[in-house]
């Protein structure tokens, strides 16, 4: 038989070796999914490239595509942090960008300077309250955050659908369900092409890395993560910094909602979100949390979730057939983590297998 | 574990000879057609007829088309027209409502690229919006159901209150009550267009309410599934849903883009397009009413037949006067008829419709 143990301190070379294997093995076997539909794989990898970085035009669209992917991110990184399992980006984007519409929709002669921030302080506030509300009834009732914060999801996409098909519904749309587009005072400027919410990247980035590695706060944050009880007993105040921790958390998705709306859609709809929450949760793991590995990471799943959309164009590859390449990647390179941190043993020859001899 | 890690290398080294350059420059030049759809192409309703008329248009035209399956209605959309006209589209069609902002975009940076959106308001020299009135052959779904009630109640579960979905409702409401002025038709808005087992609990609390015939304006044969469990009747909807529940369905009024999608593309490849928005009716058989269940009521196919072929020919009309609606105001007076401009942006249901419209 065969036991797990951990493993401690795996090499660095064979942390590369393990991931560089495991991607492979992820293109080989879409490789041979590729050829039984009938394509060549390898034409199919070189045009998934090219729909991600093939011309200046994609290059900027993978980018756009990364802001969202990063800073979410970035927001439930916090929660993460604390071992809060905050899977409620999705939901915390929809209410900041529901709240930065309103308003972007009623104060819109209110001149650029002083709108937008207007805009992005309601996204916050949003998205913050969102997550507050989970946060509140773990620390005063012990619910279960992850289970909560999901559910809020749904929530939150039900109130954008009452928005979108009743409430804010636009009354010079012929009855169509659609909310009225922004004007131009409430859509963010460009910068090199890209729309100006891309300068938040970098900052939060960095901020968010010197803020856990170098402050109080970050530092408390940690401690609770590691371990609660030790953290109280240390004489720090829990559950403020709980709630204060999910409120920036989910603000900054908020932030993201925000950007979707004012940068990239130019309105409000029920798609503003489009799975960005639960992408985020993927990055951040894969990442293991450090704000600069998420930031590369999310570049990365930015090049395939553009390419996979490209190929599907360019092949005529159905949509199930491309989610399906995107997750075998994804399980591969999941499924090495495991083997970075345990080893099987084989109890009867004490045989150490590693990934090599498979 | 080297010779593995060889011959990928190996493979990865000689993988720039598989993906041809020349080719590809070739196929950009060829006529296509490009499809965004809202759903996948195995939807069983919307989307499934759209690329049964991107089909036709391959099969009689020989034209390649491209196409891409649950394209959000976001910004996303634009990107995926611009992928098409990279690839060599010519024609787009936009096949869902949210994608109308976006398309216009893309079509004033592709003056020579034509562009079709699938039921918006919305134009530009190059972008139209198309449709077809689906409302006739909802009526004359409404005449079947209307003879083969017993309770004279009859039922309704609609996604959201938009005009498309009122103007059905009304029409078969209508049909109905043309043949059996008893008829009432209670509405359940289920805020959503594709989520059966939500459907089916309405069928179900609509069946307990004394309605023995179920229609539907939603993706998937909810309705006409709990219909055939408790031994009721329904209307289907999108296709030919007869094979999802033979006992139950006594007809489905159903889309087929073929000849709009083969004449349209036709003209545009032959340069006569005018540009015009197109809102096509069973008079051009984009429309039509399948082949009636066989437990549909044996006078009503004749009756069908009858009220069909003078709505083809144009001697009847489906909204005309006198019209009230269910709260008791008059829409139309006797004689009078309603443009296209008011049935597109209706936002009343006609008397006989227990329900409202919440604005």
């Amino acid at each position: 038989m065969a036991r797990i143990v951990p493993l401690e301190n795996c090499s660095m070379a064979k942390k590369v070796r393990i991931r560089v294997f495991a991607i492979l093995m992820a293109f080989t076997l879409s490789g041979f999914l590729l050829l039984f539909l009938g394509h060549n794989p390898f034409e199919v990898y070189a045009s998934m490239l090219d729909g991600g970085l093939g011309s200046s035009y994609r290059v900027k669209e993978t980018l756009i595509r990364t802001i969202p992917f990063a800073l979410t991110a970035l927001g439930i990184g916090l929660s993460f942090r604390m071992k809060f399992w905050n899977i409620g980006g999705e939901g915390q984007i929809m209410m900041g960008a529901c709240s930065a519409t309103f308003i972007g929709l009623n104060f819109q002669q209110l001149p650029s300077f002083i709108l937008l921030p207007l805009m992005a302080i309601a996204g916050m506030i949003g998205g913050g309250l969102w997550a507050l509300i989970p946060a509140f009834l773990k620390v005063r009732y012990r619910t279960n955050e992850t289970i909560l914060t999901l559910m809020l999801n749904y929530v939150a996409l039900k109130w954008i659908t009452y928005l979108q098909y009743v409430l804010w519904r636009d009354h010079e749309a012929f009855g169509y369900p659609k909310i009225p587009n922004l004007v131009k005072n409430a859509q963010l400027p460009k910068i090199f092409g890209l729309h100006i919410g891309v300068l938040l990247v970098p900052i939060l980035v960095i901020g968010i890395y010197l803020f856990i590695t170098y402050t109080k706060k970050g530092y408390e944050i940690r401690v609770i993560g590691e371990n609660e009880a030790t953290a109280r007993y240390a004489g720090m105040p829990t559950s403020k910094i709980i709630l204060g921790t999910l409120f920036v958390s989910g603000g900054i998705c908020g932030v993201v909602g925000m950007i979707q709306v004012a940068g990239v859609n130019m309105t409000l709809s029920i798609d503003v979100s489009n799975g960005v929450g639960y992408t985020a949760i993927i990055i951040a793991w894969l990442a293991q949390l450090n704000a600069i590995a998420i930031l590369v990471v999310s570049f990365l799943f930015a090049v395939m979730v553009e390419g996979g959309s490209y190929i599907q164009t360019v092949f005529q590859i159905p949509q199930a057939a491309a989610s399906l390449l995107q997750g075998l990647i994804l399980f591969f390179v999941l499924g090495s983590e495991f083997f970075i941190k345990y080893r099987v043993i084989r109890d009867r020859k004490t045989r150490i297998v590693t990934e090599g001899e498979v | 574990m080297k010779k593995v890690l060889c011959l990928f290398a190996i493979l990865l080294v000689l993988s720039p000879l598989f993906a041809g350059g020349a080719q590809e420059a070739e196929k950009e030049d060829e006529f296509k057609v490009g499809f965004v759809f809202t759903g996948p192409i195995g939807d069983n309703g919307w989307t499934q007829q759209h690329n049964a008329g991107r089909l036709a248009i391959e099969n009689e035209l020989g034209v390649a088309t491209l196409y891409k399956e649950s394209v959000p209605n976001t910004q996303e959309s634009a990107k995926v027209m611009r992928d098409m006209i990279a690839q060599g589209a010519k024609m787009i069609f936009a096949t869902s409502f949210g994608y109308m902002d976006y398309m216009l975009e893309v079509a004033a940076e592709n003056p020579d690229v034509a562009f079709f959106h699938c039921g918006g308001y919305k134009n530009s020299e190059n972008a139209v919006n198309y449709l077809g009135k689906m409302y006739q052959a909802r009526y004359l779904s409404g005449i079947v159901a209307g003879l083969k009630t017993e309770t004279n109640k009859l039922g309704y579960i609609a996604a959201f209150e938009i005009p498309e979905v009122v103007r059905g409702i009304n029409a078969f409401t209508l049909g109905a009550l043309s043949v059996n002025p008893e008829a009432t038709v209670e509405v359940t808005w289920t805020h959503n267009w594709n989520d059966p087992p939500n459907e089916k609990e309405a069928s179900f609390a609509l069946i307990d309410n004394g309605c023995d015939v179920i229609a539907q304006h939603q993706t998937a044969p909810a309705n006409l599934q709990a219909a055939e469990a408790r031994g009721v009747w329904g209307v289907g909807y999108h296709a030919d849903m007869n094979d999802s529940a033979p006992e139950a369905c006594l007809t489905s009024p159903y889309w087929n883009w073929d000849p709009f999608y083969v004449a349209v593309t036709q003209e545009v490849m032959d340069g006569t397009w005018d540009a015009n928005n197109y809102w096509g009716g069973m008079e051009d058989d984009v429309i039509r009413l399948a082949e009636l269940g066989k437990n549909a009521p044996a006078e009503a196919a004749a009756i069908v037949e009858e009220v069909a072929a003078s709505l083809v020919d144009g001697s009847f009309e489906v909204f005309a006067g006198p019209l009230y609606d269910n709260q008791g105001n008059m829409i139309l007076a006797d004689g009078e008829s309603m443009d296209d401009f008011a049935k597109l942006g209706m936002g009343f249901l006609v008397e006989g419709v227990i329900g409202n419209i919440e604005n």
